[in-house]
């Protein structure tokens, strides 16, 4: 009987040949990620502890994202325990360079690998197929300090896509569509995994955004197999693969659901649950406060392009905010070489420096009280973008766009067209 | 109308900034109420909840130097400081203050010669006794003293709207 | 009869021929400018006072820049109360996020030589780099204009400043209106106009007057005056008149005080925590670590103190563990940096780009630091804990200054190009 594609990765790791669901396993990681969501905590027991002491430096890439730059006293004092600590230790370090899970995967993520991020969207790496999952402060300083963790193997369930995504339908449209679908709790614990014909149409960055945002579902991780598209996304960033696996045939799933691609149409979750997935079309005429294009889910240049082309030649509506913030340094960058950046200051955005904005809601364009967010970003929760009694709609990038331009929600294609 | 009062003494150096009379993070509390407690903040965090209504200030040179924030002699005010006494206002301060009601004092030798705790007797446009020593001060310029017998620039232009 | 600078303005404005340092006039108000922290208290204000209609919207802006983007949840609500008093009363002009009050009243033309203009902002100055009476006032006074259209101003006596020569070419006018805060101290000008003139200020770009008019509060003036010239006009996109060139104090009129720069010999310099008085020479300060590096404020966050900086930054990197926060003072600003590849040089020594708007000089967000941390930066402030803690040490300085601190990691000369 044999493995599934996350079954191998903790398998290797294990140093075993075999694993089935549900067994517990010690494993050797290979990355192990931490933002200024948390490092502070796990400083702090980190020097409660006899002897305290880091097992492999090496693997350990601290990122300071959440709040960049820095909105509060308490918050400084948190990133320079962060700082002061990477420095002394020679703990690999990034500030102000965008959303660790960007950064991961531009810099760091290498397929095979298993990789504990202190942050529940590391199911991200996935995409490259590696083994990514979100554990708390306690998890992240016993893997710190031994490099070893263990793991329950999780059942697995295959989304098999066929066919393509139609024109302005995105990757972002169908992971929501899949959430609201299996529902939030739908993959609890469990390992979702992406193959077909139809993945081999879809960019890294649709990839990364899909498994992203899998914990919406439940997922403890999300993967696919490291293909062509992938490899060539490795080896631009001259980096080399860990191992590639492939998933057996004969492989156990715990349910597989077929995903026709063709079928999806553009969505979106409403207030306050992920899962709350309708047609955009539903909530087309929704007043809107704020649009946020950004985080890990949909910050890259390609989401950064699509609502470029959009914006191009139009404005942005008078008394709407509409957020633009890169997923990294580099994004940032590239969107000014290529003149998106342009495209958003002529048309009103705000363009902000990388970071995680208003999709962690803790500073950078917070909604005030009854105001109402579309966003790119990946949660919807109650307050989660500012004031308790506020609303927030995800959706893709081109339908923030388009509903950034009218000043209520809407699809791409609801835009008039521009005048020659 | 004279004036005259006994107050304890909160004594400030020179230079004391609005940003330590109110930090700009608390300017966009809702009331001047809530930004009360955090005056001072910065130099003496303490300080606001020591305070008692009819107290005063006094303090060196410059005081309330710094950006236009309304809310830096308001504060004052709402602690119920009854007047600041310094050896000079920055000038927005001191038509801020004006415009409120909050009486502003300039007299130089005092802040050298009272200790914080020490009580003081006030003579509006006159003199400031401290410790038996009489120290003369000036009187309001008359088109200041207009705002301040309206009961501060608001009611003034009620007045002038002819709503009181 | 002759006059100040300020007394021909307030002359020409008031139509009382024989005002002069010391009178009480009321002037007649051309702009004022309002911006988002105060909209709530004025409006309040306005109403209480029994207005019902400004007295001419269109004289009546309204900029969003010390909450863009909100960082406290209560922010937005200011802009709600704006957008509605804009839509009771209006028009007015709104600016929600195009940048700094002070940057867009003078870049967008609202300012005009020979204007008499108030801001809910000390640093409203800056509109005397070209040649307008502008000065900071509080939300009471405000409301009180936007019913009236006048104000009551004591005209000012003036402290003549004269800079003459050629600055060295590490040296910019940061580090003049530096060395005459410390000279003046933070009082030294208090209810006074500061009056600049000589041929290093007639040489200056726009851009640099602002930068000395823009910090002429923290000495405690009341306002700063450049005689308007073809620069000007340039700037304000107006022909140049004869009435605007005679806005120049006569040698024999009455100034309290005259102070006198050879440009030659001024060097870098810097603002000492926490006073913006404690100035001493860059060359004293050298070795000392910092961790952060902030380039904007409507003191210096415009095209050429960028400029500036990336010229420092050029093929360099900022130091391993420190922050370099670069806050374009406007859209347009930003949109300029973009095209001219300034940004590029800046993004690519490792700066954070942030949106245009008031960022770390105002202290709300933007790069808020700790205990013990140390901070170079070009706005106009160091006051305690104006940027985190009280235990925060801010220095004050030039882009180029700043620049420096940022790629060696430590306070350092900025290179004599």
């Amino acid at each position: 009987m044999g493995m599934t594609l996350a079954e191998k990765i903790i398998a290797s790791a294990a140093g075993v040949e075999l694993v089935r669901p549900g067994d517990i396993h010690t494993v050797e990681l290979d990355l192990l990620m931490s933002n200024d969501g948390t490092t502070h905590l796990t400083i702090d027991m980190y020097r409660k502890l006899a002897q305290p002491r880091i097992a492999d430096v090496s693997k350990l890439v601290w990122i300071v994202d959440h709040n960049m730059p820095c909105d509060s006293v308490k918050t400084a004092a948190s990133h320079k325990k962060m700082r002061d600590f990477a420095r002394e230790h020679g703990i690999t370090f990034y500030e102000g360079k965008g959303v660790c899970h960007q950064i991961m995967m531009e810099e760091h993520v290498r397929p095979g690998q298993l990789i504990f991020g202190a942050d529940s969207h590391t199911c991200a790496y996935g995409a490259l197929g590696a083994f990514g999952t979100g554990v708390g402060c306690t998890d992240y300083l016993y893997a710190m300090v031994t490099g070893k963790s263990w793991v329950l193997v999780p059942e697995s369930l295959r989304f098999d896509l066929k066919g393509r995504l139609r024109p302005g339908v995105t990757a972002r449209d169908l992971i929501l569509t899949i959430i609201g679908r299996i529902g939030a709790n739908g993959a609890n614990y469990k390992a979702m995994e992406f193959a077909g014909e139809g993945l081999k149409s879809l960019t890294m960055s649709d990839r990364i955004a899909i498994c992203n945002l899998c914990v919406e579902a439940g997922a403890k991780t999300a993967v696919m197999e490291a293909d062509e598209v992938a490899q060539a996304y490795l080896a631009q960033r001259g980096r080399t693969p860990k191992a590639i696996f492939h998933s057996d045939e004969d492989a156990v799933y715990a349910g597989v659901y077929e995903v026709d691609l063709d079928s999806i149409v553009p969505v979106v979750a409403k207030p306050h649950f992920v899962d709350q997935v309708v047609p955009a079309e539903e909530c087309r005429g929704i007043r809107i406060d704020e649009a946020f294009l950004g985080s890990c889910n949909n910050g890259r240049i390609e989401d950064l392009r699509a609502a470029a082309a959009i914006l191009r030649g139009r404005k942005v509506a008078e008394r709407v905010r509409f957020l633009v913030v890169p997923a990294s340094a580099q994004v940032f960058r590239q969107a000014m070489e290529e003149g998106l950046m342009k495209v958003f200051l002529e048309a009103g955005a705000i363009v902000m420096n990388a970071n995680c904005s208003v999709c962690w809601g803790s500073c950078q364009g917070v909604i005030g009280e009854g105001e109402t967010l579309i966003s790119t970003g990946t949660r919807n929760f109650k307050g989660r973008a500012g004031h308790p009694n506020s609303y927030v709609y995800l959706a893709s990038s081109e339908t923030v766009t388009a509903s950034a331009i009218l000043g209520h929600i809407a699809l791409a294609s609801d835009l008039p067209p521009m005048e020659e | 109308m004279k004036e005259t009062f006994t107050a304890r003494v909160w004594t400030l150096g020179d230079d004391i900034d609005t940003d330590i009379v109110i930090p700009t993070e608390y300017l966009a509390m809702k009331t001047i109420q809530d930004m009360a407690p955090y005056a001072f903040s910065p130099l003496r965090p303490e300080l606001a909840g020591q305070i008692r209504p009819g107290d005063v200030i006094v303090a060196g040179k410059n005081f309330g130097c710094g950006s236009s924030r309304e809310q830096a002699p308001e504060v004052i005010k709402a602690l119920g400081i009854r007047c600041v006494i310094a050896g000079s206002f920055a000038r927005i301060f001191f038509r801020n203050a004006i415009n409120n009601g909050l009486l502003l004092i300039e007299c130089p030798a005092l802040r050298e010669a009272v200790e914080e705790g020490e009580e003081i007797s006030v003579e509006v446009g006159s003199a400031i006794v401290c410790n038996g020593v009489r120290y003369p001060v000036a009187a309001l310029p008359d088109n200041l003293l207009e705002i301040v017998s309206a009961g501060g620039l608001v009611k003034a232009m009620r007045r002038r709207n002819g709503l009181e | 009869m002759a006059a100040t600078m300020i007394e021909k303005l307030l002359r020409r404005n008031t139509g009382v021929e024989t005002a002069k340092a010391g009178d009480i006039v009321t002037a007649n108000v051309d702009r004022v400018m309002i911006h988002d922290i105060f909209i709530p208290f004025v409006k309040d204000k306005f109403e209480e006072m029994g207005f019902t209609r400004l007295w001419d919207p269109d004289k009546v802006v309204l900029i969003y820049d010390h909450l863009v983007p909100a960082s406290q949840l209560d922010d937005p609500r200011h802009h709600r109360i704006g957008d509605a008093f804009a839509d009771k009363y209006g028009p007015i002009h709104v600016h929600r996020s195009d940048g700094i009050c002070h940057q867009l009243m003078t870049e967008a033309g609202y300012v005009k030589p020979g204007d008499v203009v108030f801001g809910t902002d000390s640093h409203t100055t800056t509109y005397g780099c070209v040649g307008a009476f502008s000065s900071g006032i509080g939300y009471t006074e405000m409301a009180s204009i936007l019913g009236t259209g006048k104000l009551w101003v004591r005209v000012p006596e003036t402290i003549r400043v004269i800079v003459d020569g050629t600055l060295p070419p590490n040296v910019s006018s940061k580090d003049i209106i530096l060395r005459l805060i410390g000279d003046l101290t933070a009082a030294g000008a208090s209810y006074c106009a500061l009056e600049f003139s000589g041929s290093t200020v007639e040489e200056m770009t726009v851009a640099s007057r602002m930068t000395m008019a823009n910090m002429a509060i923290e000495a405690g003036a009341k306002c700063a005056l450049f005689t308007p010239d073809e620069k000007t006009a340039d700037y304000c996109g107006v022909a140049l008149t004869e009435e605007m060139t005679a806005l120049r104090g006569d040698e024999e009129a009455h100034y309290i005080r005259t102070i006198r720069y050879q440009a030659d010999q001024l060097v870098p310099v810097m603002a000492c925590p926490s006073q913006v008085d404690q100035i001493r020479p860059v060359a004293e300060l050298e070795g000392r670590e910092i961790d952060q590096v902030f380039i904007g404020s409507c003191t210096n966050g415009r095209l050429e103190d960028l400029m500036a900086a990336a010229a420092v930054l050029k093929g360099k990197k900022v130091a391993p563990f420190v922050k370099l926060i670069v806050t374009p003072a406007s859209r347009k600003v930003y949109l300029d940096a973009l095209e001219n590849g300034t940004l590029d040089i800046l993004a690519g020594a490792g700066a954070v780009i942030t949106h245009p708007g008031c960022g770390l000089c105002c202290g709300r967000t933007g790069g808020i630091l700790t205990d013990g941390e140390r901070v170079v930066a070009t706005n106009n402030r160091n006051f305690l804990g104006r940027m985190g803690t009280s235990k925060v040490e801010i220095y004050l300085a030039s882009p180029a200054s700043a620049a420096a601190a940022a790629a060696a990691g430590k306070i350092v000369l900025p290179p004599a190009f």
